[in-house]
């Protein structure tokens, strides 16, 4: 009962969307026109159907969700130490932050055929874009949960002899975990984005998801470019339920953003 | 145990906060100072504390063991009440026996044994505060400052947290200093009782409170204690204006 509350919502919507879809590709397309709109059916039949093209799929999106993976987690660190030294001192904040901003606001995708030129086409370079993108929120998240504390929990620790990093350990970060976990969702969403879209500037290499995408589209084969998008959005979701559970795990015993509401 | 002569505090953007203040707090004496919001009440209790200078003056502090009672529980939510309890200790990197042995025997005086396991989020304000009070209790203090400690509660957990402490204040016998704005329950609480000025703060009244320990609460409604409150009233009133 509780679970068809839970999940008749969204099911619903589903239900919806796609039924939208074949009405919009058998009412509005011609045959001929059908590839702009393909059938759901027909993307799950040809584009997952195929054993060759299954593996072909799978195979470039076991590559992108490992560029992905490795571009959070340095990005994961860098921010973190990044943001932790902003937060011991306010000239390391005052030098540093302008830069994380900027970061933010630089189109870093536009910029990818740049560090290609740069640092070649390779692993290194996907995962710099996915560095780059995913960087700013997880800084901006961790610096304001460092920050979360109160100035009562400040001066008890100072009271009772604790110094920096006793006060950064036993306090800040414990309370900074669930802002943390907020970058990670978020930063995690992004680092798939750039590894799938970055894969468009990177036609040498192996082929991401990215790339196979931007090949089906160039050669109008519309029912494996819908599987190889359904399939990159699945694992942005997927690393999105990932830290969601983790936060959970960790968080969700103290911590009322992640507590399941009450009904 | 604690001595402050002429002390005085100014802040950085010039306001005043308190005037050549004298008091002192001997050992088994509980001091509760009154004064309107504003007058320099928490300044008062951070220099005291250490957490603060003294802008003028001189502040004589004859322990390390220091308790404070902030206005909210301060607690960390993330810790179990066990080991928010245990959280002084470990800073003061004590062996883990010790620590438990004290936080044990802390939780058990506050009267939450059976809520050692839980979280800081799943207790009632007052109990949160107990929690507040056991940490404290942890260092086994020789002075206890109170920051408005029982601000935030409903009147029938204030008067109840009152009569826990003053039951720990003569089993432990530590010197108190609490600020608050409740003349009675500076009265109800203390030893002496200390009126504070508006801004800048100085010391306008200072009442020796007579009656013998252990108190009840209905000490509260005798004569003698409803004329000596009308009395620091009247004083704090006189201050105000």
């Amino acid at each position: 009962m509780i679970l068809a509350r839970r999940f008749a919502p969204p099911v619903a919507v589903f239900l919806a969307a796609v039924g939208l879809w074949y009405a919009a590709s058998l009412l509005l397309l011609s045959d001929q026109e059908r590839f702009l709109m393909p059938l759901p059916h027909d993307v799950l039949v040809i584009g997952f159907g195929d054993p060759d093209n299954l593996a072909e799929l799978l195979t470039a999106l076991a590559l992108s969700a490992q560029v992905a993976l490795v571009g959070l987690v340095v990005a994961f660190v860098v921010a973190v130490s990044l943001a932790v030294a902003m937060s011991q001192a306010k000239w390391v904040e005052r030098s540093l932050y302008p830069y994380a901003v900027l970061l933010q606001t630089i189109p870093v995708l536009a910029l990818v055929p740049l560090f290609g030129f740069w640092f070649g086409f390779g692993f290194g370079s996907r995962v710099l874009v996915c560095v780059l993108i995913a960087l700013f929120p997880l800084i901006a998240n961790t610096l304001f949960g460092l920050r979360s504390v109160t100035s009562a929990q400040l001066d008890l620790f100072r009271l009772h002899g604790a110094g920096r990093w006793k006060t950064l350990w036993k306090l800040q970060f414990p309370a900074a975990l669930p802002s943390i976990f907020t970058g990670l969702r978020i930063s995690a969403g992004l680092s798939v984005i750039g590894a799938v879209v970055g894969d468009f500037f990177f036609k040498q290499g192996e082929p991401g998801i990215g790339i196979l995408i931007d090949l089906y589209r160039s050669r109008l084969q519309s029912e494996q470019m819908f599987a190889a998008v359904l399939l990159a959005s699945a694992l942005g979701i997927a690393v999105f339920w990932f830290f969601g559970f983790l936060a959970g795990r960790v968080v969700g015993s103290w911590h009322e953003s992640v507590r399941e509401p009450r009904t | 145990m604690l001595g402050f002569t002429g002390v005085g505090k100014r802040f950085a953007d010039g306001t005043t906060a308190l005037a050549d203040i004298d008091l002192d707090v001997a050992p088994g004496e509980f001091v509760s100072v009154v004064g309107p919001s504003g007058c320099g009440k928490t300044s008062l209790l951070r220099i005291a504390a250490g957490l603060s200078d003294a802008s003028e003056g001189a502040v004589r502090r004859e322990t390390e063991r220091v308790g404070y009672v902030f206005q909210d529980a301060t607690l960390l939510p993330w810790r179990t009440v066990q080991s928010n309890v245990e959280l002084l200790a470990e800073l003061k990197d004590l062996p883990e026996q010790e620590r438990r042995g004290r936080a044990d025997e802390a939780i058990e005086l506050v009267g939450l044994k059976d809520f050692a396991g839980h979280r800081p989020g799943q207790l009632s304000g007052g109990m949160r505060m107990r929690v507040s009070l056991a940490r404290s209790l942890t260092v086994e203090p020789e002075l206890f400052l109170f920051d408005e400690p029982f601000g935030a509660l409903d009147e029938i957990t204030r008067q109840r947290l009152g009569d826990e402490l003053l039951r720990l204040f003569t089993l432990r016998g530590f010197a108190g200093l609490m600020v608050t704005h409740s003349v009675t329950e500076a009265l109800y609480l203390s030893t002496r009782v200390l009126v504070l000025s508006d801004r800048p703060g100085r010391v306008i009244g200072d009442f020796a409170v007579p009656f013998a320990h252990p108190r009840s609460p209905e000490l509260r409604f005798e004569d003698e204690f409803t004329h000596l409150a009308g009395k620091i009233s009247a004083c704090l009133r006189g201050g105000a204006g």
